[in-house]
């Protein structure tokens, strides 16, 4: 078969973006590389292998507490009915809005030890100092595994209760049949069944918590993002940072490797007509009761208690709420996200089409290799990103003033481009990962079917694939939306004079320690975080419940749970 | 394909029209980048703008921006950078972004004791490392660095991160002066006698004295000012009041001083604001401003330190020229992660 010209520019295409992509990476490469002073040894011996350590506990810690309760909440939502489950379904995911730094600000400010919950136990027993009792240290490793997974298990429960809802209801029917208990239904037939979506879900969470920067410094765990920060910024050892960021590297890429294993024999074209809800579990007395209390409790830890602190400091504040500050930094973020979430999307749905056009391994390759930057702290990428375009910025003035006499400046650096640049290459993984999960649902029957027909490469996309993934698209964008919103790191060192967003207002307050300062803008992170969620929720819930209804409606099919869908 | 270069073409020229408030190039203005945070310079920026009609546009970081002016080579917009400490203006030297500040102004106002001596920084105020105290729980009047490692502590000292530029600055000046070996045993003796991890700023540690947490903390001497002063969170006059500041080894040495300081930038694009600025910051309207406003050290001598400040004792500053402090810094930090200073007390 010949390629068409159609085809070739989209892999032409497909290429350069991922060049573009992988440009800081090399960038960092090429600086860790470039020797520097004589720091490498001091890090080898002491910095290396205690970061390294703290990083795998860290993520033991939030990989089991992730899995185990995004797997468990996704389980009790779509397979058993209790009191709120409809509820629980979407409540669940609202932690999702709530990022590191600010859960960890949080619950230093509720468990420390001037905080209210050490102050009611020092007043109840009448305890003087902190010498009289023991309390949990929450700047310490358990304590920032306790909060990120308490904000990030929504990745698993997201996943895989996508998993769960889209397996045949006839296979956990039949294992019904033949007399499956509850627990061996889910932990024989259903679980193994989930397992590729949930290690996708885990992989995510574990890849946010590598990046973490925040929640890391304030509790003091030294993980390798925290040294490759504190090399660079405190050390000012540019190439000693790139280094322990290639040692990051090699983590991250473990991960890609398990996530991809996990998948390995993964058909997602489930061609059958069958996605029926099975059967429920009802779930009465104190098992309903234990069924609402375990889904209750991770949204209570990930969003209420820091939500109603937020709350609580922000209402002594409502008078910045129309001030010039905070109305700027809000419309620059929300501008900022939305910018960079389109691109995002765009890039990705390129990546992803062209590699379904043809599955070239230089391309393919290229396309896992971008998907890194999700891991790389943004502090790194920043790093990556400024070095190569300041470089392109000062190439292009120059020229421009010999050939014109008209200086550019910092073209992309000063005006914003930069960031736009970094954030796509942070969260094109966010993306990709959903736009590459919702072609691969798409049988490439349909492909053949609308080539044979006449449609170019182009036109199969616009006319037959991006209406199929529609939602898929939605998803990707909102998830990638918040995540710009959220990001910090690289906002810091890459924003333009005089901008400022709500995230680095948060961090600025935060330096001085200043929880009223930080208060309000974090809650206007979390609402406008939430709203995306919420959306991605309801749509995700209804576009099920209406899948399914309609196929219920079809002749022939077995009775509908009587409250339809999840 | 063309569609999406379009699409991603369009949206990097709506960016750029987003957020083109790039003014680095337009006349009467000076690009600052700080290390200090705003709130701290923007009295002063305020004075300076009224008086010469430049505006001053900042970016605040507390790190990296040493690191972002290098990578921006020739068209950074920066004029100057302004830092916490003398660690800062020697790596701005080093990084090759600074440039020599040449000033007759400046060379009258400022002492050369507190200036770089080629003239690649100039220092504008002075800060004390002291020890805040618990008025309640702690009767002594006078203290020493060295003490802090004294058994007698044990569970009752705060701090906050071992790799914080103020620390990192104590620790080197120790080295100074008790060599490396000894510093190192007194940092381990420090580490065991720390109530917590490390953890916090300055105020955040005077707050834990005030709640009991602990009884003797390290910080510099402002914050003192800004709690006392401070109406919009009235319960930090009460952290305050809780303590009182003693000047570590006034009887002997000295105690450990560090310095805030501005860099005039290479390739600066308003050079000749920039310059104004900085003669302006070493100026007596200025310097008032750091000693009133501030509360902090002024170093243009005849300044007077504010009443305040004062009342809190009386500061008698290390001898030691800070450049021989500032060469321990890679060591002291490096000696912070071998005693894992930062994991707090050993158990």
């Amino acid at each position: 078969m010949t390629t068409s010209l159609s085809e070739r520019g989209w892999q032409f295409g497909a290429i350069a973006v991922a060049a573009l992509v992988l440009l800081p990476l090399a960038s960092i490469i090429w600086i860790a590389l470039t020797p520097t002073g004589d720091v490498w040894g001091h890090l080898l011996e002491t910095v290396l292998p205690r970061s390294l350590w703290t990083t795998v506990l860290l993520m033991a810690g939030v990989g089991l507490t992730t899995a185990a309760t995004g797997i468990g909440t996704a389980w009790l939502t779509t397979m058993c009915r209790f009191p709120g489950h409809r509820l629980m379904d979407w409540f669940l995911l609202i932690p999702l809005a709530v990022p590191t730094y600010i859960i960890a600000f949080a619950y230093v400010e509720v468990l420390d030890y001037t905080g209210p919950v050490q102050s009611a136990i020092r007043a109840l027993f009448g305890f003087k100092t902190s010498r009289d009792y023991w309390f949990p240290e929450i700047r310490s490793l358990g304590g920032a595994i306790f909060v990120m997974g308490s904000v990030l298990y929504p990745y698993v429960y997201l996943t895989t209760r996508a998993s769960f809802l889209i397996q045949s209801a006839s296979i956990l029917d039949v294992s019904r049949t033949l007399g499956a208990s509850p627990f061996r239904l889910f932990f024989r037939i259903a679980l193994p069944l989930a397992r590729p979506a949930a290690a996708v879900g885990v992989s995510l969470a574990l890849m946010e918590c590598l990046n973490d920067i925040g929640a890391v410094t304030f509790f003091g765990v030294k993980t390798l993002t925290f040294s490759v920060y504190d090399t660079w910024l405190n050390r000012s050892s540019l190439g000693g940072a790139a280094q322990l960021a290639l040692a990051m590297l090699v983590m991250v890429f473990a991960l890609l490797w398990v996530e991809r294993f996990g998948r390995r024999k993964q058909r997602f074209d489930q061609g059958s007509s069958k996605h029926r809800q099975p059967a429920r579990f009802d779930l009465t007395g104190w098992r309903a009761a234990g069924a609402f209390l375990l889904c209750f409790l991770p949204v209570l830890a990930g969003f209420i208690v820091p939500g109603l602190l937020l709350a609580d400091r922000a209402s002594r504040r409502l008078d910045d709420l129309f001030g010039d500050t905070f109305l700027s930094a809000m419309w620059n973020s929300l501008s900022l996200a939305l910018i960079a979430s389109v691109m995002t999307v765009i890039v990705s749905v390129a990546l992803a089409y062209s590699l379904r056009l043809k599955n070239v391994p230089v391309l393919r390759f290229g396309v896992r290799l971008a998907a890194i930057g999700y891991a790389i702290p943004g502090t790194v990428l920043a790093v990556g990103i400024l070095v190569p375009l300041a470089a392109l910025d000062n190439f292009v003035d120059a020229q421009m003033k010999t050939l014109f006499g008209i200086g550019t400046g910092l073209l992309l650096l000063g005006s914003g481009t930069g960031l736009i640049y970094a954030y796509m290459v942070r969260f094109l993984a966010v993306s990709y990962g959903q736009v590459e999960g919702g072609f691969g649902k798409i049988s490439p029957h349909l492909d053949m079917a609308a080539r044979t027909l006449g449609r170019t490469a182009t036109k199969t996309l616009t006319q037959i694939h991006l209406p199929i993934i529609r939602p898929v698209l939605l998803s990707a964008l909102l998830l990638t939306f918040v995540d710009c919103m959220k990001e910090l790191p690289a906002t810091i060192l890459l924003r333009p004079f005089n901008f400022e967003t709500l995230a680095t207002t948060v961090f600025e307050a935060a330096s001085r320690e200043a929880f009223e300062d930080a208060a309000l803008p974090s809650l206007a992170i979390v609402l406008v975080g939430l709203l995306p969620v919420i959306y991605l929720a309801r749509t995700s819930a209804s576009s099920f419940r209406t899948r399914i209804s309609r196929r219920e409606r079809a002749p022939g099919h077995g009775p509908l749970n009587s409250d339809g869908m999840a | 394909m063309n569609k999406t270069l379009c699409a991603i073409s369009g949206a990097v020229a709506l960016a750029s029209t987003f957020f083109s408030a790039a003014p680095a190039l337009a006349d009467g203005e000076v690009n600052i980048y700080s290390y200090r945070q705003p709130f701290l310079i923007q009295p002063l920026l305020d004075a300076f703008t009224e008086k010469t009609g430049i505006k001053t546009n900042v970016v605040f970081s507390s790190k990296g921006l040493g690191q972002r002016i290098a990578a921006e080579g020739e068209n950074s917009p920066a004029d100057v950078m302004m830092t916490v400490d003398i660690g800062r203006l020697d790596g701005a030297r080093d990084l090759g972004i600074a440039a020599p500040i040449e000033s007759t102004v400046v060379s009258t106002n400022i002492p050369a004791e507190f200036r770089d001596p080629d003239g690649m920084w100039v220092g504008l105020t002075s800060r004390a490392r002291v020890i805040y105290a618990s008025k309640d729980r702690v009767d002594q009047t006078a203290i020493t660095y060295e003490e802090l490692a004294d058994p007698k502590w044990k569970g009752r000292i705060c701090t906050r991160s071992g790799q914080h530029d103020y620390t990192i600055g104590l620790i080197a000046s120790m080295i100074a002066h008790h060599g490396e070996a000894d510093t190192e045993k007194w940092l381990e003796a420090v580490r065991d006698n720390l109530a917590r991890k490390p953890a916090g700023n300055d105020r955040a540690q005077v707050k834990s004295i005030y709640a009991g947490e602990c009884d003797i903390a390290l910080g510099n001497t402002y914050y003192m000012g800004k709690m006392e002063t401070n109406d919009k969170e009235p319960e930090q006059k009460e952290w305050a009041a809780s303590v009182r500041i003693l000047f570590p080894n006034s009887e002997d040495r000295g105690s450990h001083v560090n310095l805030s300081g501005v860099v005039l930038m290479k390739h600066a694009p308003n050079k000749d604001n920039a310059l104004k600025l900085i003669e302006f910051l070493t100026s007596h309207d200025a310097q008032e401003i750091y000693a009133e406003t501030n509360f902090e050290y002024p170093v243009t001598p005849g300044v007077a330190v504010s009443d305040r400040v004062k009342a809190w004792g009386t500061l008698k500053p290390d001898s030691m020229p800070l450049s021989d402090v500032a060469k321990y810094r890679k060591a002291a930090s490096e000696m912070v992660d071998r005693v894992r200073f930062d994991d707090g007390p050993a158990t």
